[in-house]
């Protein structure tokens, strides 16, 4: 038994959960999305879906970095995994995500130097046991992740580590959640917040959404009975004709969140507008590195130009199952043509994306 | 991608030190959570840990679990 993992998947608890959702949920079809792609794992692994009565939809939304990445993001580390000398280090999903033309996976079978980092820190120990090279981080990630590349960044300023650098595509959850509201095609009632986001940023973050848009939020924990109580927190806030910000997740998550991180974050990173994959541009949605920081920005040190997205393929529907418009079921390609040995979209690619997560436990 | 879990602090020295969970150690920075000390929970993330376990909230929300076994 694995501490503070295994006591919050119990099963007795579970039942009365799911009878509680029963007992109060009849009014009305329920829309509820689990923004974080680590929830809809936990959903698809435990079978939620199915325990939940019929009215209670939930849907996946773009919290997976890995999934909204632009294509032309790929298409620039393929550039630069190219250039001599450079060594590209970056979290594994990322090496099979489709560029235009290529992946990293390709080129690393091509030859190119390009290595699997669980941490940026990671990456740090290789500029310093590789001074001839060039290290470049692919900084990707939410608000969980970016004060860890901040923090590696922090370091090797401090440290004068020179031949290290981070191609950043990070992305803030607030913005992408109020842009799926406005959205006419989108249907949603509720969230399901992502739990460790907030616990950097705090639950804060999310009070204009029941405030403008009157829908509840509910940041929970990743485990079976946490996400079964977050659905039943929701269905208690819709019942009473309520909407705010709900903290299943107290254990990890507070109001001001980590006030250190933050401002680790806010020291290196500032806000622009950012490309989510299949969604588009989205106004301060996006973290890059800041002037103070410059010299380890990638973006400057090798002179890129982002270029436009050109179409994924011509069927792909990833952006619309991005927005929980539709499942991964509604793709002609879905365990077809796009498997997670073969993805097409960057949805079936990270062990996190919808399309992947409904491959493996939909048993297609 | 936000995937992290909690683990219990077994060694730490300054910056860097080890958590533990399982049976499996592994090692981490502690930049982002400074404060903690042997023996406190910490959830970790990218080789990080990115916040402290509130450990008697936790008791809390599963004694409230417990309660509801015999419902």
């Amino acid at each position: 038994m694995i501490k503070y993992i295994d006591e919050f998947r119990n099963k007795k608890a579970a039942g009365y959960l799911i009878n509680e959702i029963n007992k109060y949920s009849q009014i009305k079809n329920i829309n509820i999305m689990e923004v974080c792609g680590g929830h809809t794992l936990t959903i698809m692994k435990y079978g939620l879906k199915e325990l939940l009565p019929e009215n209670i939809n939930l849907l996946s939304g773009p919290g997976c970095p890995v999934c909204v990445t632009p294509q032309s993001y790929i298409d620039e580390a393929v550039a630069l995994s190219k250039k001599k000398g450079v060594i590209i280090t970056s979290f594994g999903d990322m090496l099979r995500v489709p560029g235009t033309k290529s992946s990293l996976l390709n080129e690393k079978s091509g030859g190119a130097d390009i290595r699997i980092c669980l941490s940026s820190m990671d990456a740090i120990n290789i500029a310093g046991y590789n001074p001839d090279n060039d290290i470049v981080f692919l900084g990707i990630g939410f608000e969980t992740t970016a004060p860890t590349i901040a923090s590696s960044i922090q370091f090797a300023k401090k440290n004068k580590i020179n031949n290290y650098s981070v191609l950043t595509s990070l992305k803030t959850m607030p913005e992408a959640m109020e842009s799926l509201l406005k959205d006419d095609k989108v249907n949603i009632d509720a969230f399901i917040c992502p739990g460790h986001v907030s616990a950097i940023t705090g639950t804060g973050i999310y009070a204009d959404i029941p405030c403008k848009y009157k829908k509840p939020c509910v940041v929970s924990g990743f485990e079976p009975t946490d996400m079964l109580e977050a659905v039943l927190m929701i269905v208690n806030q819709i019942n009473n004709n309520t909407a705010f910000v709900e903290n299943q997740y107290s254990r990890v998550v507070d109001n001001e969140g980590n006030i250190i991180a933050k401002n680790i974050l806010n020291d290196v990173f500032e806000p622009y507008d950012a490309k989510w994959r299949g969604i588009g541009i989205i106004k301060n949605s996006g973290l890059k590195i800041n002037k103070k920081y410059e010299e380890y920005d990638a973006v400057k040190k090798y002179s890129i130009n982002i270029k436009k997205d050109n179409n994924i393929g011509t069927q792909c529907i990833c952006g619309n199952i991005l927005k929980g418009i539709n499942k991964p079921d509604d793709c002609k390609m879905f365990a077809k043509s796009c498997t997670p040995l073969n993805p097409i979209g960057a949805c079936m690619v990270s062990t996190e994306g919808t399309c992947n997560v409904y491959y493996k436990y939909k048993k297609v | 991608m936000c995937l992290a879990i909690p683990m219990m602090v077994v060694k730490k020295d300054g910056s860097s030190g080890f958590v533990e969970a399982g049976g499996v150690e592994y090692k981490v920075n502690f930049d982002l959570v400074p404060d903690v000390g042997i023996g406190d929970y910490v959830i970790v993330h990218a080789g990080f840990a990115i916040k402290k376990l509130d450990q008697n909230d936790a008791d809390e929300t599963l004694r409230l679990f417990k309660e509801m076994e015999n419902l």
